[in-house]
């Protein structure tokens, strides 16, 4: 069974955020990238069925130098082979683009199966695995916590508001990994130093045929500007004897902070 | 000259520190306070093959060198000496030394299983009245048909309740002095030998340290290592890479006394500021981050003459003077940061201090390697056997 894994590398969780000049990006100097947290519950799904039911594993990420890093890391978990989707029309597709070069280099890879991060951390769109799908043909089921999979068939039970559902579908299929899923492995020494010495397919927009398809005038939405979030206010102090100062407290907490 | 580093050793160095962040520092102040050697720990560690880094692939090593090996054991020590004190025993002082001087069907049985973690082994040199005057051993050899009885006892041996296999050098000669001296590879399942764990130490706690008892003890002749006579030339040869792993140990330690005091600095407020903005603050941190290079830079010439298997006991025992002095000096300082909370074990500067002491004591005291430099600097003894600018080191003195 081909199982494919698609992983973003994303700015490390733990990095100072700043914004760019022209502030349409973040500012990437000194950022480590790291592989999207959530894509690790993908590798891992992919990881796990191969164990069981056999087959060969592909992780494939688009983006620039970045992504080596973040492919290396897949390997050292123990997937077969890395594809690096890499051109400079790439830098800052947004979503459907994103999809369209990753249907593209999934499309004729014969793979049944694609685990995808039900969310790229930063992004944080959710749209890529849907419309991955779509450009497939394939079955798709999203946010998923508990997978099964026969070879032909899968059961999975999918995260929405407030309840959970179970579907049951049909290969090939997109499975957007929801956090819960699984306990990814950490990559072992052995395996940090044989994903050292593979190979990473590197793969540009003529070579995935979707050359002038994405990005420039094809880019449905486009950043007009990124701001960070307003700093948290400092506190505020309320002075007085008790009664007084809970009594102001109450009403502050009903007429500014609306909670009660 | 390069001063870069290898992908591969970044990569090895970032795996490393990963590991111990995740699997041994949330350990290490518990294992500490119970003096509890931490065989979940330990299991990793065997499991991830780390006990074979600079070992051969063909003998079950991962086939690192040993730049590789000095900044992950670096990275070990970081966060917990008694974890790095596991790899200085087994890999550096038992598994490099029957790689330098056993026969093939000797590391062929003992360096797999050594590297993978079956076999533990300890090194067995040190005894009651044989510590700096290592070649004092009392430890007997007693030729009996194919065998050897061998009789004594060692002391602060690391590893020594929970070895499967000790070095052990005993004398086949007293009257032979160093010339006498043989070791061997002793089975600790042995009848005749037993270890008893020590209690109460400064530091190290979370490491198994014993005393060895060898009440007439058959060896087959054919657990020797290297020739009868040849034991001094092992003994000091294993400290050779024991001393590497000690002083990439102590770097790690002021590595780590930087990182917890640079992170206190910045929260801990006095006179109005946070106290990393006080000039005696600076101060303290720029000394450790200027030893801390420079001892880095010492156990990684070593490490550069070892790759290309030059001697190296004088750039050795450089770096683990220099180094070991720096560990001692700046985890004080670390603890002074740190004020009243630098003496409690809530932080892991206290356990810093106090695990530095052993780095100017064992595998040859600060006092043994002012020797080794000060006499070879005088011409009275070389330690590489020849003035430092006639070696191949040359370019690196």
């Amino acid at each position: 069974m081909k199982i494919a894994v698609c992983v973003k590398a994303v700015p490390d969780t733990e990095a100072k955020i700043a914004i760019a000049d022209g502030k349409k990006n973040i500012d990437f100097n000194g950022v480590r990238f790291i592989t999207s947290p959530y894509d690790e519950f993908a590798i891992e799904e992919a990881l796990k069925l191969k164990e069981k039911l056999g087959g060969d594993t592909t992780v494939i990420s688009m983006g620039g130098n970045e992504c080596t890093d973040v492919l290396r890391d897949s390997l050292a978990r123990g997937i077969d082979n890395a594809v690096h989707l890499n051109d400079a029309d790439f830098a800052g597709l947004d979503t459907l683009s994103t999809a369209k070069v990753l249907a593209a280099a999934i499309k004729d890879g014969g793979y049944e199966i694609v685990f995808v991060g039900q969310q790229g951390v930063g992004g944080d769109n959710s749209q890529v695995p849907a419309m991955l799908a779509e450009l497939l043909g394939f079955a798709q089921t999203t946010m998923v916590v508990k997978f099964e999979c026969d070879g032909t068939t899968f059961k999975a039970e999918r995260e929405i508001e407030g309840a959970h559902e179970f579907v049951e579908g049909t290969l090939p299929a997109v499975i957007s990994a929801q956090k819960g899923l699984n306990e990814p492995r950490y990559p072992g020494i052995k395996g940090v130093m044989a994903a050292r010495r593979k190979e990473i397919a590197v793969k540009d927009a003529g070579a995935l045929g979707v050359k002038g398809q994405v990005g420039g005038d094809k880019l449905q939405v486009t950043i007009k500007e990124m701001a960070l979030p307003p700093e948290r206010p400092q506190g505020r102090k309320i002075e007085g004897d008790t009664d007084s100062a809970v009594s102001e407290l109450v009403n502050l907490l009903r007429s500014e902070a609306h909670v009660l | 000259m390069d001063f870069d580093f290898t992908p591969e050793q970044i990569a090895m160095r970032k795996h490393m520190r990963e590991f111990a962040e995740r699997e041994i520092a949330p350990k290490a102040q518990m294992n500490d306070r119970n003096c509890k050697f931490d065989w979940d720990i330990a299991k990793k560690i065997f499991a991830e093959g780390f006990l074979g880094c600079p070992v051969p692939e063909k003998y079950g090593g991962l086939g690192l060198d040993y730049v590789a090996y000095g900044l992950m054991t670096e990275e070990v020590n970081r966060v917990c000496s008694s974890t790095r004190t596991l790899f200085s025993v087994q890999t550096s002082l038992v598994a490099l030394t029957i790689l330098k001087w056993g026969t093939e069907e000797q590391k062929k049985f003992y360096l797999p299983k050594m590297c993978s973690g079956e076999f533990i082994g300890c090194y067995g040199l040190t005894e009651p009245e044989a510590g700096s005057d290592a070649a004092n051993q009392q430890t007997r050899a007693v030729k009996d048909g194919n065998d050897y009885i061998l009789s004594g006892s060692k002391t602060w041996i690391s590893c020594g309740t929970i070895a499967h296999y000790a070095l052990i050098f005993a004398t086949v000669d007293p009257k032979l002095g160093h010339k006498g001296i043989t070791c061997f590879i002793v089975d600790t399942k042995s009848k005749g030998f037993t270890a008893q764990a020590i209690h109460g130490k400064l530091g190290l706690r979370a490491s198994d340290t014993a005393s060895l008892f060898l009440d007439e003890v058959r060896v087959p002749a054919e657990n020797m290592l290297g020739q009868v006579g040849e034991g001094f030339k092992i003994a000091m040869s294993a400290l050779d890479n024991g001393r590497f792993s000690v002083a990439a140990g102590a770097v790690g330690v002021v590595q780590g006394c930087i990182d917890a005091c640079t992170k206190y600095a910045m929260e801990r407020r006095t006179f109005g500021k946070p106290i990393g903005e006080h000039q005696q603050v600076q101060a303290m941190i720029a000394d450790m981050v200027a030893d801390c290079e420079a001892g880095r830079l010492l156990y990684l010439r070593a490490a550069h003459l070892k790759n290309k298997g030059v001697r190296n006991s004088r750039e050795t025992s450089i770096a683990k003077l220099f180094c070991g002095e720096a560990a001692n000096k700046h985890a004080h300082n670390a603890v002074q940061i740190f004020g009243g909370y630098g003496f409690s074990d809530e932080y892991p500067v206290e356990r810093f201090f106090r695990d530095a002491k052993v780095l100017n004591i064992y595998e040859g005291t600060r006092e043994i390697q002012r020797l080794i430099i000060g006499q070879d600097a005088l011409g009275i003894r070389y330690a590489n056997g020849k003035p430092a600018e006639a070696t191949q080191a040359l370019a690196m003195v």
